[in-house]
């Protein structure tokens, strides 16, 4: 494609093109109607001039008969120069009075109403100039013709036609000349972002559309992509910290796994050794799978999946269960474990997804709430506001520094760097994910000392489940 | 053991058919094969199964679909499914469409054999009586009441369902998850062994101070209440 051709076919131009002929149409209208109502009102204007004439001869007619009126005519033929017209004849057509040259017999014939060229007095080189005239036949054979010079007239008109001319003329020069102007800024700008787009296709997402500061819709488009490049880029790093996570979090227990059946091959002797190692194995595996369950619910919660029984639900009696549930555990290993949690708190969701990472909190507050010579404390409370269900789980423990709060609850993010601790990095995630999937948030506060996860859900008439629809890319499950 | 059941696995995976098929006749039972839905069809109303277990992406008739004529025809017969897909929803979905008990992939042999032959057990005569004995071990469901040697052991609500649950499946192996979902109603994999510390709280309060263990633990399995002289 031609470069004319590519700018003639740019939306501007075209565009352009249309208002120059809605334009041109507009303008020729408003001209010819100017043009028509003036020549009206000159014409009308002539006619009044002839009229007046007319009556004044006509009375002096009526009191002098034919000589007064010669000599009326006579003297106002010398008088006038403004474009009246008089010719006072006879019969035959000998001149009596007036300024006018001889003219065709055949226009003095008959009375009324025509329109003649004419010739004044002494003017014999210059061609003949058009008049409006009236002829009245007088008793006697008399002709009296009165009329008026239509110069002005068909100059008036020749201005509007020339104004017509002119102004078709500059409105197409100037209407094209700005659709060309237009379309080629237009496509200048989008060139550049067609072409900074195909870069950034090819792979380099670092690329952004330039902004010129002028704030036109270019502009906001520019910014509104540039905003998604970001995001993308955002979840392309999110993505790559996922996979790079999984990866590890796989293959360290797929090592494992494989080292030990390895090493039973090499070694083991004996039932009860083949037995433990078999035993180890799928312990390793067991690991995995869990891993694998965390990561698919993850996913489904996220898309919005994972609501297979909404209903409503008690928080406070799942508190009190989960509660219940871990008591035992907890005292086994020393700590404490209070619930406070009465009555019942309605929210819309899925008991079992609620109970999964009400449990999941505990859990961790049970891992990792515990201090060296310092045992467990574990607070489970639910409790109500005028529009939420607050399930929160606290512990005495080390807790998590502000900063890291947020990425605790992002997939596979164990603050505790060496990984030495049992878990998979997957149960805040899980839990944040659960609760967007309710259209709650979870928070993770400071206890002093200690943590305090609080799982805020919406109470059953205020809950606004998040849309199915949003099927989201694997963020990275930042509180956003 | 049990008495041997006739069971029918509906799996388009021939490798994993076949393990679960030795696996079962290992444990005493007798397991058929059907490799696709249609042919599961076929023989779950020709034969008198006691339990089938239906994969969920079959070939030629999908699993819920299979469930779903097979009760439509009148058939009870209790059904397994067994999914590689998610927990929550597809679990839902599962038990809506006729299933009785639903188990994801991958799974644990010894938790689909318990499954199974709790699921052949279900409306036994176990279901419907009042009260459970195991040697001296009484537990009667109506006083909700549990009695050793005559001598009463008071026990939690909780605790009480527990042995309830455990003396209903007596002699078979009841494993973590089932206790979970069938004392607690909720079907997560726990990362921690909370339900041996309930199971340990129960066995110190039912077999202390008492010569014969009856609550014993399975390994690789969970738990099995019986009469350990039979």
């Amino acid at each position: 494609m031609t470069a004319l051709g590519k700018l003639l076919r740019t939306t501007a131009f075209r565009l352009a093109l249309a208002y120059l002929l809605v334009f041109a149409t507009l303008s020729t209208v408003v001209l010819a109607y100017v043009a028509w109502h003036a020549n009206a009102l000159i014409a009308g204007q002539l006619n009044a001039t002839v009229d007046a004439e007319i009556t004044g001869l006509a009375e002096q007619y009526r009191q002098g008969g034919i000589r007064k009126l010669v000599a009326v005519v006579d003297e106002r033929s010398n008088r006038s120069s403004q474009g009246s017209l008089y010719l006072l004849t006879t019969f035959q057509g000998d001149v009596l009075a007036g300024n006018l040259q001889a003219i065709p017999g055949a226009s003095l014939a008959e009375a009324g109403e025509r329109e003649i060229p004419y010739q004044r007095v002494g003017e014999n080189e210059v061609a003949p100039y058009p008049a409006v005239v009236r002829v009245f036949v007088l008793p006697g054979g008399y002709r009296l013709l009165v009329g008026r010079d239509t110069e002005e007239r068909e100059r008036l008109s020749a201005v509007i036609a020339n104004a017509v001319q002119w102004s078709l003329g500059l409105v197409v020069v100037l209407g094209l000349a700005g659709g060309v102007f237009v379309a080629r800024r237009v496509l200048k700008r989008l060139d550049a972002m067609t072409e900074t787009s195909r870069t950034i296709m090819a792979g380099d997402l670092s690329g952004r559309l330039a902004v010129t500061g002028s704030d036109d819709e270019f502009d906001r488009l520019a910014q509104a992509t540039n905003a998604m490049l970001d995001r993308i880029n955002e979840l392309m790093a999110g993505l790559k910290e996922v996979s790079d996570n999984i990866a590890h979090d796989l293959k360290t227990p797929l090592t494992r796994l494989r080292n030990r059946a390895e090493a039973a091959l090499r070694t083991a002797h004996g039932d009860d050794e083949w037995q433990a190692a078999m035993e180890q194995i799928i312990a390793e595996s067991e690991g995995m799978i869990r891993i694998f369950d965390a990561l698919l619910l993850i996913a489904r919660a996220e898309s919005g999946g994972a609501r297979g029984q909404i209903g409503e639900v008690d928080a406070a009696e799942v508190a009190r269960g989960v509660a219940e549930l871990y008591e035992p555990l907890a005292e086994e290993r020393g700590a404490s474990l209070t619930v406070d949690a009465p009555g019942s708190i309605r929210v819309l969701g899925n008991r079992e997804l609620i109970g999964q990472v009400v449990a999941n909190l505990v859990e961790n507050a049970l891992n990792y709430g515990a201090s060296e010579g310092r045992p467990g404390e574990v607070t489970v409370s639910a409790s109500a506001s005028e529009t939420d269900a607050r399930i929160v789980v606290a512990d005495r423990g080390p807790g998590i520094p502000a900063q890291d709060r947020p990425r605790a609850m992002e997939r596979f993010v164990r603050l505790d760097t060496s990984r030495s601790r049992p878990g998979s990095g997957l149960g805040l995630a899980l839990a944040a994910a659960v609760a967007r999937l309710h259209g709650g948030t979870l928070t993770l506060e400071d206890n002093a000392p200690g943590l305090r996860a609080v799982l805020s859900l919406p109470r059953a008439a205020h809950a606004v489940l998040a849309p199915a629809e949003t099927a989201k890319l694997p963020a990275p499950a930042a509180a956003e | 053991m049990t008495n041997a059941m006739k069971l029918l696995i509906v799996e388009d995976d021939r490798e994993a058919a076949a393990y679960v098929v030795k696996a079962m006749t290992e444990a005493g039972h007798v397991a058929d094969h059907a490799a696709d839905g249609l042919d599961g069809y076929a023989l779950a109303m020709q034969s008198n199964y006691d339990v089938l277990v239906v994969d969920r992406m079959l070939p030629k008739l999908d699993g819920l679909s299979l469930i779903g004529r097979l009760r439509a025809e009148g058939l009870k017969t209790p059904v397994l499914i067994l999914s590689a897909l998610g927990q929550v929803d597809d679990r839902v979905q599962g038990l809506r469409a006729g299933g009785d008990d639903y188990l994801t992939k991958p799974y644990a042999f010894a938790e689909l054999l318990a499954r199974v032959e709790a699921l052949s057990r279900r409306g036994g005569p176990a279901a419907a009586e009042t009260v459970y004995r195991i040697a001296d071990l009484e537990l009667d469901r109506l006083s909700h009441t549990v009695t050793r040697g005559g001598q009463d052991i008071p026990l939690q609500p909780r605790e009480f369902r527990l042995l309830e649950y455990l003396m209903r499946n007596a002699g078979q192996v009841v494993t973590r998850t089932m206790l979970l979902e069938n004392v607690w109603d909720y079907h997560f994999d726990p990362q921690t062994n909370v339900i041996d510390v309930h199971v340990s709280r129960l066995r110190s309060k039912i077999d202390k101070g008492f010569d014969k263990q009856l609550l014993h633990t399975v390994r690789g399995a969970g738990y099995m209440i019986r009469d350990g002289a039979r």
